[in-house]
């Protein structure tokens, strides 16, 4: 009896237990990869463009529309920083491929949060709907919808992809290459080991503008994953370095 | 009591085989049952179709202007420098290079696309690998799916080397070693037969991204790392002849271009073209971490705009010094 009892509750948790795991469960229970914890740009490509400012006027791999070519010519970063413009470079579909580090953590079950040091920036992928129907005031970092694409091995994994609107106009590189307030960044967020031991996170971002790009800008920034934050350099947003 | 102690065995045997299902019940993957009996790597189905032609995009920045003494975004030993300011873009002038080509390395390097078609057993029409096609100068790379051995450590080595891949994690991840001694710059960094390179092809929608991982005990003190994008093409990709060598102004048998490390007569023109950093231009590891932006803050400067004779998209890469 004491037996048939015990085969009963054994089925009755592990019945219970499926039923949590189908529509309820959160983005954070749901996550075929860990993007959690500190990650450092590894730059080995673009670093003309990203390490330093490179001149004025060069957009050089960037399908620039000709709506942009006044405004790359017209760059002036002291007049965006004493209009407070200083983090125009530091915005959404910009942000992944400033040299710094990141901090990725859950900030609740459903928002994947993603802190840069460079520029103190603040991402918030959401999973879920926002509950607000109005439309927010346009930000750096505009407003990021997400979901987990989800592969069907038997080792599972899987890639976070992005879609970012409602950004303030910025730039894609230092230089004042803009991107307008109707662009749309769709990322998808990868893991690799590394032969060492390491893991990589790959970011590939399309960066799609109706008004200054004539097709999409597309890169594919990536960072190794570091063991904790000690080397994490909180430095605000500048024009001009 | 006999009767007794084998009921005891029976219920005993009961209750542990459905602890153990249980258990494996509790580890299933909400995706699937599959995870209880995972089968081999080599078993693992495609994630995505690779087969097709992927056109390069041409946004990403990987070689720079392919300007002599360039090797930014690199991590090089003294020995891969040394060796590197050794180079003479005129070695590709010799009858005998000319078609010589360049190594695995080049398929994210190179400004070409991706044509890729895949090979099955006739028999039992399981896939045997991908192809990579040549271009005029790369080799076709074979990437072997059929959980083959890697030949032994003194087996032939190729420009392409030898591919193993499988499907990990969503993408095909695989794996590359006997490669020649060659290059992965076309600016005369070498990478050695000691090298081995590591890729993973992810694919979403139409995009597909190659991720590099290049280590080379000799000439590298970090691995080099690039990821570029594709775009599946709606037309084969068109490639080019076979490379035929012809006269250049070199004859049989002359000496090997070269220069002494210390007097490579190209050293300064890169830096001084962009106003960049010595130890940045000639692959130092620090260069590639942000704590080095930081560092160079007060120092550096960013070059005047072109205003003359300049190329595409107002870079420099037209305008030489005098």
């Amino acid at each position: 009896m004491a037996i048939a009892g015990l085969v009963v509750l054994v089925f009755a948790v592990g019945g219970a237990s499926a039923q949590r795991g189908a529509p309820s469960q959160s983005a954070r229970e749901l996550a075929p990869i860990d993007l959690t914890g500190y990650w450092v740009s590894y730059v080995t490509e673009n670093w003309r463009y990203r390490m330093v400012t490179p001149a004025k006027g060069e957009y050089r791999r960037i399908p620039a529309s000709p709506a942009a070519l006044p405004i790359i010519n017209a760059w002036d970063p002291i007049a965006d920083q004493k209009a407070g413009n200083q983090c125009k470079s530091y915005g959404a579909a910009a942000i992944m491929s400033v040299p710094g580090r990141l901090h990725i953590t859950w900030q609740d079950a459903d928002t994947l949060r993603i802190d840069t040091d460079a520029g103190t920036q603040t991402r918030l992928l959401r999973f879920t709907d926002r509950a607000s129907s109005a439309r927010p005031q346009p930000t750096w970092q505009g407003e990021s919808s997400a979901r987990w694409e989800r592969v069907a091995t038997p080792d599972r994994g899987g890639s976070l992809r992005v879609v970012t609107t409602n950004m303030r106009a910025g730039y894609l590189r230092k230089n004042g290459v803009p991107y307008s307030e109707r662009a749309t960044v769709t990322e998808n967020f990868d893991v690799a080991p590394l032969p060492d031991g390491g893991t990589l996170l790959l970011v590939t971002s399309i960066v799609d503008d109706p008004v200054y790009l004539n097709a999409p800008y597309i890169v594919s920034p990536h960072f190794k994953k570091e063991p904790d934050g000690s080397k994490w350099d909180a430095t605000p947003c500048s024009s001009t370095w | 009591m006999f009767i007794d102690v084998v009921m005891r065995r029976v219920v005993l045997a009961f209750v542990i085989a459905v602890l153990g299902a249980y258990a494996a019940f509790a580890q299933t993957d909400p995706a699937g049952p599959q995870s209880r009996t995972r089968p081999a790597p080599a078993d693992y189905p495609s994630q995505f179709e690779f087969v097709g032609s992927w056109a390069p995009l041409g946004t990403e920045d990987v070689q720079n202007d392919s300007v002599p003494v360039d090797y930014l975004g690199l991590a090089l030993t003294e020995e891969g420098r040394a060796r590197a300011l050794s180079y003479d873009e005129s070695q590709k002038s010799m009858v005998e290079r000319q078609c010589q080509g360049w190594g695995a390395a080049y398929m994210v390097l190179g400004p070409f696309g991706l044509r890729v078609s895949s090979q099955s057993d006739p028999n039992t029409k399981r896939l045997l690998s991908y192809t990579i096609d040549a271009w005029e100068d790369w080799m076709e790379m074979t990437i072997w799916m059929d959980d083959r051995a890697r030949p032994p450590a003194h087996a032939l080595h190729t420009q392409a080397g030898f591919t193993t891949g499988r499907w990990e994690g969503g993408a095909l991840a695989a794996h590359t070693t006997h490669m020649k001694v060659g290059f992965i710059r076309k600016t005369g960094v070498p990478l050695s037969d000691e090298a081995t390179i590591d890729w993973r092809f992810f694919r979403h929608g139409d995009l597909l991204t190659v991720l590099m991982v290049a280590r080379d005990p000799v000439y590298l003190v970090e691995p080099e790392i690039i990821s570029k994008s594709f775009r599946l093409s709606k037309v084969p990709l068109d490639f080019r002849d076979p490379c035929v060598p012809g006269y250049e102004g070199r004859e049989p048998g002359d000496d090997v271009p070269h220069f002494a490390p210390d007097q490579n007569p190209f050293l300064d023109e890169f830096m001084k073209l962009y106003n960049l950093p010595r130890e940045a231009v000639l692959g130092y590891r620090d260069t590639l971490y942000p704590e080095y932006r930081k560092k160079i803050k007060n120092t550096y400067v960013p070059p005047p705009p072109c205003t003359a004779d300049c190329g595409v998209a107002g870079n420099f890469v037209r305008r030489r010094s005098p």
